[in-house]
């Protein structure tokens, strides 16, 4: 299990890089996670990261698209705007929680 | 790790719920991890992307073997019973529940989650002359009607899927 250390903040990733403990979460953790991903956090990041926590505190899972839209009211075109290039799975592995495990 | 996938070109063939399906999950899926997607719709798949019909895709219950009752590991349901009015009806209620219950939207959300998604949605223009279609019938996300000879050209560097 590899250990980097993100933002003075050593944190256990698994191999594809998702935090394992989100304990060893923060916001600069955060910040130095969505740069990997050549992301630079705005208030519309915010917006996905602060929902996908409180879902997954609700529900157990990382939210799908659906649900980012219905109940996160996260259009679609945003979540690509934002997370180019694999929105669900860049925004959860910025927000500290695993990789999504649903299909749609 | 081998090589990623870079694009995608589905060809949606049946318009059965089941038909079609398959399909837009896989086209969601592909660009949800980055994957340019193409779906080209074609004979029965149109109805998928037609605006008047997109909201009525529905589950035969005749001819499938696999079809159980009243649910995925009940007994087979035989072909004379599937035949019966509304019997289609209420197994693609059931299936539509269930599939809430997932979170994957109805058809028509569906397809507009793709486009917004940056899909691109074609429609078979065989099938449009032979059906008699004209653009005013289609849902306003389908980019362009193609010939099959423009679908290759748009397919090229990429893998085609047929369902």
């Amino acid at each position: 299990m590899p250990t980097k250390n993100l933002a003075g903040t050593p944190v256990d990733t698994n191999d594809e890089g998702y935090l394992v403990n989100r304990s060893q979460w923060n916001k600069d953790v955060a910040a130095a996670l969505a740069a990997e991903e050549g992301i630079t956090l705005t208030d519309g990041h915010w917006k996905v990261l602060d929902f996908i926590d409180a879902d997954f505190k609700e529900k157990g899972a990382v939210p799908g698209m659906r649900r980012m839209n219905k109940v996160g009211n996260i259009p679609t075109k945003d979540l690509y705007a934002l997370f180019p290039d694999g929105p669900i799975k860049k925004a959860a592995k910025i927000s500290g929680y695993p990789k999504p495990v649903s299909c749609v | 790790m081998s090589d990623k996938i870079k694009k995608v070109s589905i060809v949606v063939s049946k318009g059965s719920l089941d038909g079609v399906y398959p399909g837009l999950i896989m086209g969601n899926g592909a660009r949800m991890e980055g994957i340019e997607a193409n779906i080209f719709f074609t004979f029965f798949g149109l109805y998928a992307v037609l605006k008047k019909y997109m909201g009525g895709i529905k589950i035969a219950t005749v001819g499938n073997p696999a079809m159980r009752v009243p649910d995925a590991k009940g007994f087979p349901l035989p072909t004379i019973l599937g035949a019966i009015p509304g019997m289609s009806a209420f197994a693609t209620h059931m299936m539509n529940k269930e599939m809430d219950a997932l979170d994957i939207p109805p058809i028509p959300e569906f397809i507009e989650m793709i486009h917004d998604a940056g899909g691109k949605l074609y429609a078979c223009k065989a099938t449009v002359d032979m059906f008699h279609l004209t653009p005013d019938d289609f849902c306003p996300q389908v980019e362009k009607v193609l010939t099959v000879g423009e679908f290759y050209e748009l397919a090229g560097g990429g893998q085609i899927i047929f369902t």
